[in-house]
């Protein structure tokens, strides 16, 4: 007992998704509003790019987030076509849409702080590029996911084409590295590098990305559960047909 | 193995076969392409390459909802997976004959159509090369694309929009080689990475195409 | 070349349809599958056929023993009669259609193109496919869907020549061909729709099925 594996019988996850998705929400509330509040309202502005730079509270992590998901999708689908657990291909599916949604978010704020940067709405830069095609797969997967009837075949098809397409989206990555060197700053957060975000922008930053994380949880807990639900629905409706 | 090969060249060729559909549309990509960006010699024969790798792969897409549709269509696609060649095989040749009777006709009338868009001398032989190493890989891309949505009814636009972003990484270097070759710069990078990125799909893509075939048959 | 099925479980569409499933289909033997519209005859060859996995149970036959024949012949409309089943004869590594030509009496129309051939011709060039094959188990899906009286006669005979020679065949029919035939009714073997209805704290993905 106790196994993680448990969990992957969908009553046992829908009980767990019952008690522990109150506290997830409330802790992601909370974490949240520090974050961005102690982000917007009690850090200097920088001395070079003004009080525009707290955007990055929110950009940051949205894009930490868009690809993180990315990767949870490849993860579950893995455990899918592997294991065959259903609650993990419908995670997937649940994740998928927030995963979208993060990437416009990271897009958007991108654009809103490159426009008084870099003097433009949107500039064909390496990483503003990969990002705009992360957005494309995450439609066609979410679309795949929306033509197919038959919920298996549509966990099968769409769990190919998430790591199929990880394959072809680490391959644009560098191809849009070597098609155009841009001017998007470094990772704003690294260990080793010198012009590193300052401790005082940096500390409401791990605790907005720590915010992002646990909203992105109890999102994927509440959509997986109500997945599950569709899906039993479904089901108690087909084998009513059939009598 | 050979008879499959045999019998889509002989089916494209045939009256209804859509052979020459996708040069057709060729043309006119790039004859609708100086009547949107103006005519100047100078803008055309910079974006010449480009266009037409761009027009090259929308070509290529054209055609691809036919790789498996017509065999899902009338039971054909059945009777091969329960016939002796293994899936992988048959989506293989099924991407070797889209490839021969569309990625090679494009290849091939690429020069005569940079000729409209005033491709500079030096550059038709790199468009043709970098074609000639592309467009297998759009070809085999593509039919993963079509075995993923074969079964359905709208599958057309879903088939473009799980493609196309396949197609960036092929895309990027294709074009890529073609414009360092026309300005002289070295183009071994590119050109190893659009090898390798053919080699790469043809080696490991059909075992994909092939799973998700069976899983669209069942 | 014996086919045999041991409690097989048989699902379409993520719901199971036919439980239990047990037959044998010994050499020289051809089996009859009745049943209802929708029962899952179809789904049922399918599995045997190995287009789709069963829920549960075996079907056990040599490999590469089968032949298997739908309800579309996959036929080639530009293809001409004998280049559609050159084409399959190749793909089965049997070279010769000749048998095939005269067993369903197809050998005026061989030039013609399939797409110019009426229904019941169409059907008739679908099933010569099956001599072409030399698979010894014939696995049929209402295999005399608008086919006259006399070809129904001719698919009886190419059914009877091709167990005496030691196959067999499993047919889905609801008509009579005049063979001697065991009969299998699949109706008993429909699945419970409340074998596991209330099972949602059941274990692992029966919730789902």
């Amino acid at each position: 007992m106790g196994s993680f594996w448990e969990y992957a019988n969908p009553v046992k996850f829908t009980r767990m998704a019952e008690t522990v998705l109150p506290w997830v929400s409330i802790l992601a509330t909370v974490t949240l509003v520090v974050g961005l509040v102690w982000g917007f309202f009690f850090t200097p502005d920088d001395y070079r790019q003004g009080s525009t730079v707290k955007i990055i509270y929110i950009h940051v992590p949205a894009a930490l987030m868009a690809i993180n998901v990315w990767f949870m999708m490849l993860v579950t689908s893995l455990v899918w076509l592997i294991r065959r657990h259903h609650v993990s291909a419908l995670a997937a599916k649940a994740a998928a849409p927030v995963g979208a949604i993060m990437t416009v978010i990271a897009l958007a704020t991108g654009a809103i702080w490159g426009q008084p940067m870099w003097g433009t709405w949107w500039e064909w830069d390496p990483r503003l590029t990969s990002f705009l095609i992360l957005f494309l797969f995450y439609l066609g997967y979410m679309a795949l996911w929306e033509a197919i009837d038959n919920p298996d075949t549509a966990a099968d098809l769409t769990a190919v084409l998430c790591i199929v397409g990880s394959v072809f989206a680490v391959l644009s990555r560098y191809a849009v590295n070597f098609w155009n060197q841009g001017l998007h700053q470094g990772a704003s957060l690294s260990l080793d590098k010198e012009e590193n975000v300052a401790d005082v922008f940096s500390t409401p930053l791990y605790i907005a990305m720590a915010g992002f994380v646990l909203l992105f949880i109890a999102l994927v807990f509440l959509r997986t559960r109500t997945e599950i639900y569709k899906r039993r629905a479904s089901a108690l409706l087909a084998r009513e047909r059939l009598g | 193995m050979i008879a499959l090969v045999v019998r889509d060249l002989r089916l494209a060729m045939r009256a209804g076969g859509g052979f020459g559909l996708g040069l057709a549309f060729f043309l006119i990509v790039t004859v609708l392409v100086p009547f949107g960006v103006g005519p100047e010699s100078t803008l055309l024969s910079k974006i010449a390459p480009g266009i037409l790798w761009i027009g090259a792969l929308l070509a290529c897409l054209l055609s691809l909802d036919r790789i498996f549709a017509l065999d899902w269509e009338d039971g054909s696609l059945d009777l091969l997976a329960t016939s002796p060649l293994p899936m992988e095989g048959v989506v293989s040749i099924k991407a070797l004959a889209h490839w021969v009777t569309t990625g090679l006709p494009l290849c091939l009338s690429a020069p005569l159509f940079g000729v409209l868009l005033h491709l500079p001398d030096q550059g038709h032989k790199w468009v043709v090369l970098s074609l000639l190493i592309g467009t297998p890989a759009l070809s085999v891309i593509g039919t993963f694309g079509s075995a993923l949505t074969v079964g359905l009814k709208r599958g057309g636009l879903l088939l473009s929009l799980l493609v196309l972003p396949l197609y960036v990484p092929t895309l990027i270097f294709g074009a890529e080689v073609a414009r360092r070759g026309i300005e002289g710069l070295s183009t071994a990078t590119p050109l190893l990475m659009l090898g390798g990125i053919t080699f790469g799909t043809i080696a490991l893509l059909p075992f994909a195409s092939a799973l998700v075939l069976r899983v669209n048959l069942r | 070349m014996t086919l045999t099925v041991t409690d097989l479980t048989i699902s379409r569409g993520g719901i199971p349809v036919l439980e239990g499933l047990h037959f044998t289909l010994e050499a020289g033997r051809a089996l009859v599958l009745r049943g209802p519209n929708g029962v899952g005859k179809t789904t049922l060859l399918r599995t045997i056929a190995g287009l789709q996995p069963p829920v549960s149970g075996d079907v056990d036959a040599p490999p590469e023993s089968m032949a298997y024949a739908a309800h579309s012949d996959g036929l080639k409309a530009t293809l001409s009669v004998a280049e559609n089943l050159a084409f399959w004869a190749d793909v089965f590594g049997t070279k010769s259609i000749e048998a095939a030509l005269d067993g369903f009496k197809l050998r005026e129309l061989m030039d013609r193109p399939a797409g110019g051939l009426s229904a019941g011709q169409k059907r008739r060039l679908g099933l010569a496919r099956l001599l072409v094959t030399g698979r010894p188990i014939w696995i049929l899906d209402e295999p005399t869907v608008s086919l006259d009286v006399e070809s129904v006669a001719l698919f009886a005979n190419a059914v009877r020549a091709h167990l005496a020679g030691g196959g067999s065949a499993l047919i889905a029919t609801h008509i009579d061909l005049g063979l001697e035939a065991d009969v299998f009714d699949v109706g008993p073997y429909r699945a419970k729709a409340t074998s596991n209805h209330d099972s949602f704290s059941g274990d692992f993905d029966e919730g789902f099925l």
